[in-house]
């Protein structure tokens, strides 16, 4: 488990995905396995009219201490990408000098450094298609995400999230679905601070 | 009810406002449920439907063909004795409105969950009160939570209250659409929900019942009907008095205690803002922001809506000399047009404190705490010209006002 | 005006009436105009009247009788007068006009 970006107190955190990806599924992960290990936190869908394909953001806010803000995340310090070819602007938006772009690609870490003009963030990735594909034989990138997630920044420890995983996909995916969190927690790769 | 109560044991859970009224529902034991699907309201009955599916809640689960029908149903049900709960949201709560006056006047104590949303036209599937303030006059006891933790309590709380003998009338229990219908968060429930079900036992009212027949909702002449209408007034009085005693039986059972009107940092404040459900939050936040820049403001939450709670409001503006209250509907050419300050504004203008009506929030347009600093400073600014509007201030419309 | 009717508080919540069938102590009789009477030497007990009647009011009395033309029958037909608004549907409905209708004297 990595480092933590508690800024205030308040870690935050935006998830950028298309709908079917799970990104809001991923969120409310990070909300139950932060209340499981005592902490306060939150979860919200960028509410809209859903649909298969469309732009979807989830937000997070963990922290020690109860939260009051109910506004969404415009300055967030994990930013969690689910589909590459979502727009830069889109998901680097706000994000905090020196914060973490986690984001689900094939490219080596250089490659993205460069295509996103070397921005003041650290970036980690993780092929999340790739171990998706493998495990679930479907593109359902979420719970790779929240394996790569676990290893990079400090809410909970992998197995809280494995056990909150199975209480929130039906039973008969819930072991590809740790699999999937497994691999990814192993195979993410992260910047030096 | 002087009995020592002990403290029940909770777990912790993280759930979304829905699925604590979910929650709450199938802790209170009801016997019949019936809804109409509407956004953001459905996933409360989805998540019902899955706990009668599988057991959880021994109920009758009514599929019905519109809001309408949603609320005659449970006022059939509940006329017949059964404990009944229902939900709905914007359009569907205004389709129920001609029912919501039957329920209170037939003295049914039916519990109603109201993620609110904003009114068509043009849709907006978002949040806002204008459907909440809608139903200011239907005679309900409308209480509005601030957080999926008091979503859950004021459900249990809310069946207290309706079936007291010196109640009976509906309650509604209303917080924010998707803004807390769809977020989820920390909250502690009953490991066993036995310990609910005693704070609601089983009181006998007069019900339809075959060996015992009455007659529900019959035409009144002019003769009867003033004093039938007049039961409702002194009912909604005496549930001031039952939503303090069952306030003080839920702070002993389950450790959390609510207040009709609640104050944040109010002891030397000169200035406060009133505000109600999830934008509580925000509000707090900005009040620790703009404390730190020297200025004495603090923060008031109405929770308690219908009745309103005159005596406790006017006890925690003792001290101030100005309030804003943000309202998040729209009364269209009211003399001010926050629903809530016009409420707010006779309390005041007797204690000679001014009254700022504050429009925000409106569809859902976000409010952050900068909005909120900006709301003070043009406050400050009005003040320093010695001007108090005698209209609302439409925060962050686009191309001012 | 309505001194002598209970007040707020004497009434049952809601208004609700809990004595059931106390629709008899209003005397609609009062309303009519016409009043039927069953000549029960011409009825032929089809009960058609007692079928039709919206308030209830056609009564079947155990008594033998014996019609002019020498049949027994183990019932007579009444009106219950106190209630019968005299709208004359059992007039209109007697398939052998056994029913007259007069105009009342009051």
């Amino acid at each position: 488990m990595g480092e933590t970006p508690y800024n205030d107190g308040v870690l935050e955190i935006r998830w950028h995905g298309r709908g079917g990806q799970g990104a809001v599924t991923a969120a409310i992960a990070i909300a139950k396995a932060a209340v499981e290990v005592g902490k306060y936190a939150t979860a919200s869908p960028e509410f809209g009219a859903e649909r298969r394909g469309a732009p979807v953001r989830a937000y997070n806010r963990v922290s020690s201490r109860p939260i009051r803000a109910r506004t969404p995340i415009l300055e967030p310090d994990v930013v969690v990408v689910l589909d590459s070819s979502l727009p830069p602007d889109m998901y680097l938006d706000g994000i905090k000098a020196g914060g973490l772009l986690l984001i689900n690609t094939k490219r080596s870490i250089d490659e993205v450094r460069k295509m996103l003009g070397d921005p003041d963030i650290r970036i980690a990735v993780v092929d999340a298609t790739g171990i998706a594909l493998k495990t679930l034989g479907t593109p359902i990138v979420n719970t790779a995400m929240l394996g790569a997630f676990a290893k990079l920044v400090d809410v909970a420890d992998l197995d809280v999230f494995e056990n909150v995983i199975s209480d929130l996909v039906p039973k008969r995916f819930i072991s590809s679905n740790i699999e999937s969190m497994r691999i990814a927690y192993n195979s993410v790769v992260v910047e030096n601070e | 009810m002087e009995r020592s109560m002990l403290r029940v044991k909770q777990k912790r859970v993280a759930l979304n406002s829905n699925h604590a009224v979910a929650y709450a529902v199938r802790d209170v034991d009801v016997d019949v449920i019936a809804a109409y699907p509407i956004t953001p309201q459905t996933t409360i009955m989805e998540k019902l439907s899955e706990m009668v599916a599988n057991g959880e809640i021994d109920a009758e689960l009514i599929h019905v063909e519109s809001e309408h029908s949603a609320l005659s149903a449970v006022v059939g049900a509940s006329a017949a004795g059964a404990r009944v709960f229902t939900a709905t949201s914007s359009q569907g709560l205004e389709l129920m409105h001609e029912v919501l006056h039957i329920a209170s006047g037939m003295r049914l104590p039916i519990v109603m969950a109201v993620p609110t949303r904003a009114l068509s036209a043009p849709i907006s599937i978002w949040n806002d009160y204008s459907d909440l303030m809608n139903t200011r006059d239907t005679s309900w006891i409308t209480l509005i939570a601030s957080t999926a933790q008091e979503v859950y309590d004021s459900i249990i709380q809310a069946y207290m209250v309706a079936e007291d003998p010196r109640v009976l009338l509906p309650v509604m229990v209303a917080y924010d659409g998707f803004l807390m219908s769809h977020t989820y968060e920390p909250l502690n429930i009953p490991e066993d929900p036995t310990a609910i079900r005693e704070l609601v036992p089983r009181r006998d009212r007069i019900t339809l019942d075959i060996d015992k027949p009455v007659t529900m909702g019959t035409i009144t002449d002019p003769r009867w009907y003033y004093e039938i209408k007049y039961q409702q007034v002194k009912a909604m009085q005496n549930a001031s008095l039952v939503l303090k005693e069952t306030s003080k039986t839920l702070h002993e059972v389950l450790g959390r205690k609510y207040e009709p009107v609640e104050g944040y940092k109010m002891d030397d404040a000169e200035v406060a803002i009133l505000t109600y459900g999830g934008l509580f939050g925000t509000v707090q936040e900005a009040v620790d922001i703009i404390r730190d820049k020297g200025l004495d403001i603090g923060a008031i939450r109405l929770r308690q809506w219908r009745p309103f709670p005159s005596e406790e409001l006017t006890h925690l503006m003792h001290d101030i000399d100005t309030i804003i209250v943000i309202d998040r509907a729209i009364s269209y050419g009211a003399s001010i047009q926050g629903p809530v300050a016009l409420e707010v504004y006779p309390i005041a203008a007797r204690m000679g404190v001014h009254v700022f009506s504050v429009i925000a929030g409106i569809g859902q347009r976000t409010v952050l705490e900068k909005d909120i600093m900006g709301i003070v400073n043009k406050v400050l600014d009005y003040l320093d010209q010695g001007v108090i509007p005698l209209r609302s201030i439409y925060w962050g419309v686009r191309g001012g006002e | 005006m309505s001194s002598s009717l209970p007040s707020w508080s004497e009434l049952p919540p809601g208004g609700i009436i809990v004595e059931p069938g106390n629709s008899v102590e209003r005397h609609t009789g009062d309303w009519r105009t016409f009043k039927p009477i069953i000549n029960n030497d011409k009825c032929i007990r089809c009960m058609l009247c007692w079928v039709y009647c919206p308030d209830g009011v056609i009564r079947i009395i155990d008594q033998e009788y014996v019609d002019s033309r020498g049949r027994k029958w183990d019932i007579i037909l009444d009106i219950d007068y106190d209630h019968c608004k005299g709208c004359g549907i059992c007039v209109e409905e007697c398939p052998v006009d056994a029913i007259d209708f007069v105009e009342e004297v009051k």
